[in-house]
């Protein structure tokens, strides 16, 4: 069980890394895409606005 | 060759070169204080590994629904693409330091000379070092070659780019003896980040349902904005960092307690 835990523990930090928030955020970002795409507005405007907040959320955190 | 399979190739070229310059340093450590042979014994079983879990999972990634596998692997590439950029643009700014080849070489050798003499046959630590730094610098690259390739069927074109770049560090790498220290590392992680962010979102987008205006001539648009934003959060991040509040001052050490009982 723990060498389960390890190998997970070691995917997690492998493809999230050190901030989890910004892995949530993308998660968000896609499904609200998913959800205006669904509607008769276009949707394409939705990554890049999130892509860009992300980021600089991110960067903001790491340099304070 | 279209220009995002220019773009899978140069991403996966870029990345691969970078990962081998780090993983060539570790093996020259090992390999020239202790052992050749088991050193490349390590990297030859390394790259087995390497190159079974692409042979793995590459079918598997293919054989999924179009749309399935942009959402899945365009939100992936953008998460790991996001990494990669954060950590560029934080080397860059000088909040994070730069990845000295040199120095690295120096702590590998250190720790090599006192890990004890070489065994005869196969050195186990020159085996487990070259082994480790392999497979770890690796993983990502098989991670973009997987990524990039499977999205756009073209897990070959993704191996061979990864293979020159091997080719072309090792080649280097044996040719001047030394580690590689020259090459401009931060900026080649930059244009990984850039790509694979652009790519990320490019496939997220159209994964998750939307349309990019123009189709893939979208990503010419891309790719270029996403490099000029990263490139303006250089000075932004400096300005945020100066402009941070300064820690509260630390209270003056004495030796004396004087109102606080001594523990029993």
């Amino acid at each position: 069980m723990s060498r389960l835990k390890s190998f997970a523990l070691a995917v997690w930090d492998f493809v999230v890394g050190d901030d989890w928030r910004t892995a949530a955020g993308v998660v968000l970002a896609l499904a609200l895409t998913a959800a205006i795409a669904g509607t008769t507005v276009a949707a394409w405007w939705v990554m890049p606005v999130a892509v860009l907040l992300l980021l600089a959320l991110s960067l903001r955190r790491a340099a304070r | 060759m279209s220009g995002a399979e220019i773009g899978l190739a140069l991403s996966v070229f870029l990345a691969c070169a970078v990962e081998a310059v780090e993983a060539l340093t570790i093996v020259l450590a090992v390999g020239t204080t202790r052992s050749w042979s088991s050193a490349l014994w390590g990297v030859g079983a390394a790259t087995l590994a390497l190159a079974a879990l692409i042979a793995a999972l590459g079918p598997a990634l293919t054989g999924l629904p179009i749309n399935a596998l942009r959402l899945v692997i365009g939100g992936l590439l953008l998460v790991f693409g996001l990494q990669w950029l954060r950590k560029a643009i934080l080397r860059a700014s000088g909040l994070k330091a730069l990845h000295d080849e040199t120095e690295t070489f120096a702590e590998e050798t250190e720790a090599a000379l006192a890990a004890g003499a070489p065994a005869q046959g196969l050195d186990h630590y020159s085996f487990v070092v070259a082994f480790k730094g392999v497979l770890l610098e690796g993983l990502e690259v098989a991670f973009i070659v997987l990524t990039f390739g499977a999205n756009q069927h073209r897990i070959g074109l993704a191996a061979v780019a990864a293979m020159l770049a091997v080719a072309l560090v090792a080649g280097a790498g044996v040719g001047l003896h030394r580690p590689l220290a020259r090459v401009p590392e931060n900026t080649m992680k930059f244009a990984v980040g850039v790509m694979l962010t652009s790519f990320g979102m490019f496939w997220g987008t159209e994964g998750a349902g939307a349309s990019w205006p123009g189709g893939d001539a979208a990503l010419l648009v891309i790719i270029p904005a996403v490099l000029l934003c990263s490139i303006a959060m250089v000075p932004w991040l400096r300005r945020v960092h100066a402009a941070r509040p300064s820690p509260a001052p630390r209270p003056a050490v004495t030796t004396e307690r004087v109102s606080e009982p001594e523990p029993i």
